[in-house]
């Protein structure tokens, strides 16, 4: 059986060389045969919020196709592990899960630094890898896709948020267009997802024609900002950029506002938590902008948000529940479909074709239509502007930043 | 608009908590030459000694008549945590090789902030810390928020106490004896043991207090706050001169100050401009460490404790 042989090498350091001895799976009569589909994200730690939002979304949907009998014959499993945020914790997780044979895919990670280090695992081991969160342009299309010369990294490699160019550059074209901002100081943490973020800010508003008065970097351990705020304080911006995520952002808003900055602070979706209201005091008028449409103003959502209620899930599903959703449920596609060219059953080969049907997925999804392009990119680039309002983010503003972007990129 | 007030009052405030916390480092170091790094971590759970403090007052207290209860939470947190960490990870190796309490310190250190991580109610995230209501005030040009008054205030009163109390009690002469030569104050009925404890419980005490500041001048705590804190203060109380309480809160000040104004200043100077901000801050304190250190090996005020008074 399946089960039996399943490898024991779990947690082996990093000996990823337990290539993919598919054998063909035995569904004997009547029997059905589980497909494990892995998770990684941090479910403790500073993070966490949105992390158990990722786990239980991506619980939901497996229990759904499982209720439905979405796959005919194929029981799915989800194995969820935690990441605290750390990249080599990451590269533990999916070593572990790439080892386990009923593995057909990996929805995950949270985090863009986790997710260089879990990459190449999942490439060598021939197993999906599909981010619901992860938005660093070089992912998919590498280190120069500033320069242009776009070239996809990994052919295991998908996700379904769109990428920090698209969204720091439809937050700038937010600022100056729907906010009317014309000077913005720049602050970022450094890390590959804050420093992304801020560069296409930065780009798509000066484009535009608005002025960058200053920019700061910050260490993302940092929560004492003061000798900072005196400098933005000094520059008298009429928006700060923030390129980083909540546990820093919520204490930096409050301490701009503390020290005399006038000015609200906007930032991308790691700043869109309930966690920033809640450690900031301030945070009244503060942007943030999230991947996709708020899931409770779709309506290809209701049903998602039904069903997580209906769930009694602890936790909020947070900023990335819809997209997990969708990310769940294209692997939960993907297999439907080898198994249907299969005649109903999983072929010996299963993990390189989920992958190769991943590529041709197509279905519409909890956020939207779900759609890969040639990076492993989804091919949604809708993204939300939202403000904080009576402790509360409120969505503002949403567009397909192709169609809002009128100066037209290549 | 000048920054230059601003960014002095932000050094001196950071300085201050600095200060504070160097104290511990530097009264265990002056009487039984262990760095405790793991005093960052009494630090932290000092914190969390306060906020459980206010969680359990009922809700909507005035936070000023709550805050000396918090105080008296976080210090008792500290010293229990202090005085045991002395008692059963550092006594027991006192006859050691220097190299065994240390690593012992980082041990418990690291045991400290997974414990609270795990225990800790909702400890694997930022606490929410009280913090005042109400406006800041503006002295002498720079913005001073009413949270951060306490520190301006605790840091120098804790100064004097501590000054006093080394200088004028039985047992301030008692621990500058020890400090000075354990072995010969010992044979002069010195209870020596009871002299550490206590230098321990000051220090751990300290970093209650500075906890506090922590608290209510960043609105939250965390079971990471330690580690970067108690290697700042660890470089204060060398900077200073190890084993001096008074190095401690000048060496404080001198880095917490240096790193507003690196921060402020270091990218106006010329051909400097990529070596500034934020992210250099760190850098410069402890480029400003070396400095000292190869100029005055003993730092600022290097002396012993015992040769003070």
């Amino acid at each position: 059986m399946l089960i039996l042989t399943t490898a024991v090498t779990a947690g082996a350091l990093t000996l990823t060389a337990c290539g993919s001895r598919d054998e063909g799976s035995k569904g004997g009569e009547g029997s059905k045969t589980s497909v494990t589909i892995g998770l990684d994200a941090p479910i403790t730690g500073e993070l966490s919020a949105l992390g158990l939002g990722i786990r239980n979304s991506a619980q939901l949907a497996v229990d759904n196709a499982n209720k439905t009998g979405e796959v005919k014959g194929v029981t799915f499993k989800l194995e969820p592990l935690d990441d605290k945020a750390q990249a080599n914790v990451g590269q533990q997780n999916a070593t572990k899960l790439a080892g386990d044979k009923d593995v057909l895919g990996i929805v995950g990670p949270l985090n863009s630094s986790v997710a260089q280090s879990m990459q190449q695992v999942a490439q060598q081991n021939g197993v999906a890898l599909i981010s619901p969160a992860n938005t660093t342009p070089d992912l998919t299309q590498g280190k120069d896709w500033k320069q242009n010369k776009r070239v996809r990294q990994f052919s295991t490699y998908f996700r379904t948020a769109t990428t920090d160019e698209v969204q720091g550059a439809f937050d700038g074209q937010f600022a100056w267009e729907k906010g009317k901002f014309k000077n913005a100081y720049v602050i970022d943490d450094q890390k590959t997802y804050g420093a992304g973020l801020a560069a296409s800010f930065k780009a798509q508003f000066t484009k535009l024609g608005g002025k960058v008065v200053g920019s700061e970097h910050v260490n993302p351990e940092d929560r004492d900002f003061k000798a900072v705020v005196a400098k933005v304080k000094a520059a008298k911006p009429d928006i700060v950029f923030y390129g980083g995520e909540y546990p820093a952002a919520g204490p930096l808003s409050q301490q701009l506002k503390d020290g005399g900055v006038t000015a609200p602070l906007m930032g991308g979706d790691g700043m869109y938590s309930a966690d920033y209201i809640k450690l900031n005091k301030k945070a009244q008028g503060d942007y943030a902008s999230s991947v996709g449409k708020p899931v409770e103003q779709l309506e290809s959502a209701k049903k998602f948000i039904a069903d997580y209620k209906a769930a009694g899930y602890k936790d909020r599903y947070e900023a990335y529940g819809g997209s997990t959703y969708d990310a769940t449920w294209a692997v939960i596609q993907a297999v439907k479909k080898v198994v249907a060219d299969n005649g109903g059953k999983l072929p010996a080969d299963a993990r390189k074709k989920v992958v190769d049907a991943l590529n041709k997925v197509s279905f519409d999804g909890v956020t939207g239509h779900v759609a890969f392009d040639r990076y492993g990119d989804t091919t949604n680039t809708m993204i939300t502007a939202y403000q904080v309002d009576q402790g509360k983010w409120v969505a503002r503003f949403s567009a397909e930043f192709k169609k809002f972007d009128k100066a037209g990129k290549s | 608009m000048n920054e230059l007030p601003q960014q002095l009052a932000n050094g001196l405030i950071l300085g201050a908590m600095y200060g504070l916390i160097a104290i511990g480092y530097t009264m265990v170091y002056g009487i039984v030459q262990l760095i405790n790094f793991a005093h960052g971590e009494i630090f932290m759970v000092g914190g969390f000694g306060a906020l459980t403090v206010f969680l359990l007052l009922p809700s909507g207290v005035n936070l000023l008549y709550a805050l000396p209860l918090m105080l008296v939470g976080a210090v008792l947190v500290a010293v229990l945590v202090g005085v045991a960490a002395e008692r059963f990870a550092y006594r027991p190796l006192r006859g050691a090789p220097r190299l065994a309490p240390l690593i012992t310190a980082i041990g418990l250190s690291i045991a400290l902030q997974q414990a609270v991580w795990k225990w800790y109610p909702e400890g694997n995230k930022a606490r929410v810390f009280p913090q005042f209501k109400g406006d800041s005030f503006t002295i002498l040009g720079a913005t001073v928020q009413r949270g951060d008054v306490f520190v301006l205030i605790a840091a120098p009163l804790c100064m004097i106490a501590l000054g006093l109390f080394v200088s004028r009690t039985r047992s301030g002469r008692a621990m500058q004896a020890t400090a000075q030569d354990p072995d010969t104050a010992k044979l002069m009925g010195i209870n020596t043991d009871r002299i550490i404890v206590l230098a321990f419980a000051i220090g751990a005490a300290f970093a209650g207090v500075a906890a506090v500041a922590y608290g209510l001048r960043t609105g939250e705590v965390q079971f990471r706050m330690g580690f970067i804190l108690g290697l700042k203060a660890f470089t204060a109380a060398v900077l200073g001169g190890i084993g001096n309480i008074y190095g401690a809160m000048l060496g404080g000040v001198v880095l917490g100050v240096a790193e507003a104004l690196a921060t402020g200043y270091v990218e106006e100077i010329p051909g400097m401009q990529q070596f500034g901000g934020g992210a250099w801050k760190d850098v410069w304190a402890f480029v400003l460490l070396i400095l000292v250190l190869l100029l005055r090996p003993q730092g600022l005020l290097g002396e012993r404790v015992a040769d003070r008074a």
